[in-house]
């Protein structure tokens, strides 16, 4: 089944008989089957940001993990406190491949699990002056961080501690910035609020208190790159090439310094929308700082992306970025006469976090391959509305689909590419369906830029074409035979 | 297009580039870091004795620790029963990180669902989450039972699943024979090893409660011969056929209580099944009348055990993993005991073998320092194996060893192992410490070798230690958990694992002269 817009409203029909009355009526809202008339018009029906249904295996994941794991853990010279159970801290510990330079646990703690491992004591009592001994203590233990963050975690929100008052009075004592997160995981419907969360704390606790030694008119800031298998660094070195200076780095690979400089930028670069648009809005309304999404993956998206930065500066910038791009066409182009015609019109589903499902949409079609189901797992509004135009007509698009759905789609789409993350991944593998963790890029990477194209296109030739596959043994194939003993 | 300009880097490479070494130098101005000096004297500061003092000072602040959350060890054990779906009542991100988490490791799929509670949930309780919940996940993904166990935010809410499972039995939405068992698991109590223990004796009681059978311990033709087995929290599927194949060599019949092996170790057939293996519910309750309980991780099940001998009132026989000679010689004879079936040739025939392969090896092992980490009844299985093939346990750390069974600490017992042999007189076991201990210890006091999960990697590392990657989790290497590391075999492949590892230093750290072909 492919692009056919009838076929596909029907396929979803069945695909959603199996829910209960209840469940039904919610799921239909959160499907839409892209038609000519929506993606000229961008208006999207598809219901967002609201909560999952319980029980239905919901690829989401909390407002802790959005915080913690995606917005404050890559800042590689704080100190990030998971404050409460000792758990949240652990599954998000080291396992989002944000890389960042520096020596670990000396001037770096990203890949780190600093806990207060909350036991039931502190449940009776509250962890307020635990949380006060922590502080004290991570000073000791990690005398060159430069800050710290309080992660909350659910129960800190439930029992009511005053992690503001900590540490707003430990700020003090050890006279560096300490900033209280109010991430406990039952807020919110997903990671979604965690970002919001997050970018509210960093705009009332670190926006604007550094200055630069001299600004430039070509200062810019990369923001909402996690730097995941190394994106940032890709990213960056093409706005350098291009004669741009890159003052702060959001949150991959950062710095405490970058996000307290950041407000002295000229233009602000964003990558993940989704996750730090609160930010760059803020910075406009505050700083007057313009902003611009961009994407840089594929290079037809990469090439756009640079044109309309560059339209943003002056003609040396301008001819910079023509020439840079003169510089790689021919490489890209080689990758792209290399890998097309073996994915050429290989069909690919996609559902990964609030952004990339609609970003790397370009970099699939650079390589002939087409987009069939896409969707998010905690997007809003606005991110279907930008997706919709990039669709083709009879595209599926679904918010926070449940593993069922995947599976059923799957099933009944004939897709030769599910792109998703690690609680899918080995789902497709039992299926015989090849397989791509989009959140992490499957311990591969990067695949922002020139340099991180060439490693999409050959990951993904390599898992579309890998000859496992082949080797499973289906059982559409066996069952006639068994039929005939 | 030079064949160069096509050659695909990627982040192992790449970033070595000089252009990339150059943006990185050009970052820092904007990073404000602490300079050259002052990091390597931090870094310095870190691996000195003073700094070890102010590690094992500090009181509250946690870095690193060795142990994960209770409702994790729950799912795991809920997939150890037939068509049995795991359900957590809480927020839904500790789902997530649930299935994440163990998938990682088996690098299998974990079906699990959550109640999705958000704030609404927190004022008013997560009653109607929990009836939708069921609702909706038995029509979707149809198990024959479902599993609850609670997160720390039902626990602290106070949420009352009993009475939310009676409820939506009256509202309908489950019929009233339909099973779902629960446990409670709030994360600031116990570890990963204190839930999988709640919910196998959340899944026992409650199955053989309903079944309306009184226990009667070896009784009954059938069921009565029969042997109950649990492995416990155990990352390592091989160690499940280990056993069966140990057990089919006695001809004993049997049951294990909890074998998750089949979910994590399913086939790649093109279809995918939610439901692999698992111990049929029908013999949970029959499990009550066999001859006695053997049980591999003592500490981890205490509260199963001490319900099985209580309720069940039968014979328990409590060891901890099976590792080593004498470890799985242990093993055998509590089988022995257990069913009355003498030790078969077979198995003895193999303890020779590799007991042959010991002396073979014995050399490269002998006199080895090595530090230790993992949980109680691993570490006990570890610390045993060491001894015999005269290697030294120096540091032993276990994050979640302040448990005991029957009175007896898992610490006391390490130290009395240790004390009993002239190889264990330089250990110190060191119980609700972490990882940065440990780093501490490995910088301030060398070893040879590091036994224990991915997450010792950064502290060997630290400390330029090789990592024998043993328990759980291993994120960074594939298939480890498919070979046993319990029984005759099991130790074999423990031992191939470990004296491989130091050959290939020896030939890493070889002065030229000495690269030598034979060892």
């Amino acid at each position: 089944m492919g692009l056919n817009i009838e076929d596909n409203k029907k396929l979803i029909e069945e695909v959603l008989e199996a829910y209960p009355k209840k469940a039904k009526k919610d799921r239909e809202k959160h499907f839409q089957v892209a038609t000519d008339n929506a993606i000229d018009c961008g208006t999207c029906a598809v219901k967002s940001n609201i909560k999952s249904r319980p029980g239905v295996m919901t690829p989401r994941g909390c407002a802790y993990a959005g915080s913690k794991g995606v917005v404050w853990g890559p800042i590689k010279d704080m100190v990030h406190i998971s404050h409460g159970p000792v758990g949240c801290g652990q599954y998000s510990w080291g396992s989002r491949r944000n890389f960042a330079n520096g020596t670990l646990g000396i001037d770096n703690f990203t890949a780190m699990q600093i806990t207060s491992d909350f036991q039931e004591t502190d449940i009776v009592f509250g962890g307020d002056k635990k949380l006060a001994v922590i502080m004290r203590e991570i000073t000791e233990m990690f005398p060159l961080a430069k800050g710290i963050s309080v992660q909350s975690e659910c129960p800190v929100g439930l029992i009511g501690d005053d992690i503001e008052a900590v540490s707003k009075k430990m700020s003090k004592e050890l006279d560096m910035p300490i900033v209280p997160v109010r991430c406990e995981g039952f807020r919110g419907v997903s990671q979604s609020l965690g970002h919001h969360i997050a970018n509210d704390a960093i705009r009332d606790f670190v926006m604007g208190r550094a200055e630069l030694a001299e600004t430039g008119p070509y200062d810019v800031n990369i923001i909402g790159d996690y730097n995941i298998g190394g994106d940032a660094w890709a990213s960056r070195i093409l706005l350098e090439e291009m004669g741009l200076r890159v003052i702060a780095q959001w949150s991959g690979d950062g710095s405490l310094n970058e996000l307290e400089v950041a407000h002295k930028a000229k233009l602000n670069l964003i990558h993940c929308h989704r996750s730090m648009n609160y930010m760059v809005d803020h910075m406009e309304k505050a700083y007057g700082i313009p902003w611009l999404e961009y994407n840089f993956f594929g290079p037809t998206k990469t090439y756009e992306s640079l044109r309309a930065i560059a339209a943003l500066f002056d003609t040396t910038i301008q001819e910079n970025c023509e020439k840079m791009i003169a510089k790689y066409k021919p490489v890209m182009d080689a990758i792209i006469n290399k890998y097309r015609p073996r994915l050429e019109n290989k069909t690919v589903m996609l559902m990964i976090g609030g952004l990339r499902s609609r970003h790397t949409i370009g970099a699939y079609e650079d390589l002939g391959m087409d987009i069939v189901a896409s969707g998010y797992e905690f997007a809003h509004k606005d991110d279907y509305e930008k997706m919709l135009p990039m669709l083709e007509e009879g595209t599926i698009i679904m918010d926070d689909p449940t593993a069922y759905e995947l599976e059923e789609l799957t099933r009944k789409m004939n897709i030769d590419l599910v792109g998703s993350g690690v609680k899918e991944k080995y789902v497709y593998h039992k299926m015989g369906v090849p397989f791509r963790q989009m959140h992490s890029w499957d311990y591969s990477g990067p695949y922002h830029g020139f340099d991180g194209f060439k490693v999409f296109a050959k990951d993904m030739d390599m898992t579309v074409n890998s000859p496992v596959w082949d080797l499973v043994t289906r059982k559409e194939k066996m069952e006639p035979e068994e039929a005939s003993i | 297009m030079s064949k160069d300009e096509l050659n695909i880097k990627d982040n192992t490479s790449l970033f070595k580039e000089e252009r990339y070494v150059q943006q990185r130098e050009n970052k820092k101005q904007f990073e404000a870091p602490c300079s050259e000096q002052e990091t390597a004297e931090a870094l310095a500061y870190s691996k000195s004795a003073e700094y070890m003092e102010k590690n094992f000072n500090r009181q509250n602040v946690v870095i690193n620790p060795h142990k994960a959350c209770q409702p994790l060890g729950s799912v795991m054990a809920a997939l150890g029963f037939e068509k049995t779906l795991p359900f957590v009542h809480g927020s839904q991100g500790c789902n997530a990180y649930f299935r994440s988490h163990l998938s990682r490791h088996f690098k299998e799929p974990t079906p699990s669902v959550s109640t999705s509670m958000t704030e609404d949930a927190a004022v008013f309780g997560g009653m109607n989450n929990l009836i939708d919940g069921l609702e909706n996940s038995v029509a979707l993904y149809k198990p024959e039972m479902v599993a609850i166990c609670t997160t720390c935010m039902a626990e602290v809410i106070g949420d009352d699943l009993n009475s939310f499972i009676g409820n939506a039995r009256i509202k309908g939405v489950i019929s009233e024979e339909y099973p779902v068992a629960y446990c409670n698991t709030p994360s600031f109590v116990g570890s990963h090893i204190t839930g999988y223990d709640a919910m196998i004796k959340g899944i026992l009681s409650y199955l053989y409660t309903r079944s309306g059978i009184e226990s009667k311990p070896g009784s009954g033709a059938e069921s009565g011969e029969k042997l109950n087995v649990m492995l416990g929290f155990e990352p390592y599927t091989g160690n499940f056929a280990e056993l069966r194949k140990i057990l089919a060599a006695f001809d004993t019949k049997y049951t294990i209580l909890g074998d998750h092996s089949g979910n994590y170790d399913s086939p790649a057939t093109g279809e995918y099944e939610y439901y692999y293996g698992g111990t049929k519910l029908e013999d949970v309750p029959q499990a009550a009348n066999a001859l006695g309980t053997l049980s591999l991780q003592k500490y981890t099940l205490k509260k199963t055990q001490e319900y099985i001998s209580g309720t069940w009132n039968q014979q328990i026989s409590a060891l901890s993993t099976p590792l080593g000679i004498k470890g799985t010689d242990k093993l055998l004879e509590a089988i022995s005991e257990l069913t009355g079936l003498p030790i078969p040739a077979s198995l003895t025939e193999e303890r020779g073998r590799v007991v042959d392969a010991l002396m073979d090896s014995h050399p490269y092992l002998h006199g080895k320092r090595v530090a230790l980490v993992g949980d109680p009844d691993l570490l006990i299985g570890l610390i045993g194996f060491c001894l015999e093939t005269g290697m030294e346990p120096v540091h032993i750390v276990c994050s979640n060893g302040d448990v005991d069974y029957n009175e007896l600490k898992f610490k006391d017992e390490a130290e009395a192992l240790l004390a009993a042999s002239p190889y264990g007189s330089e250990a110190t076991v060191h119980v609700g410490k972490d990882l940065w201990h440990m780093r501490s210890l490995l910088l301030n006091d060398t070893v040879d070798l590091a036994i224990g999960s991915s997450h010792l990697k950064f502290a060997a590392k630290d400390a330029d230690v090789p990592l024998i990657r043993v328990g759980f989790p291993i994120f960074d290497r594939h298939h480890m958990h498919r070979y046993p590391i319990i029984g005759y075999q099991g130790t074999l492949n423990l031992l191939s694992l470990i004296v491989n590892t130091i050959l290939q230093q020896l030939d890493d750290n070889n002065s030229g002269f000495n690269f030598e072909l034979v060892r």
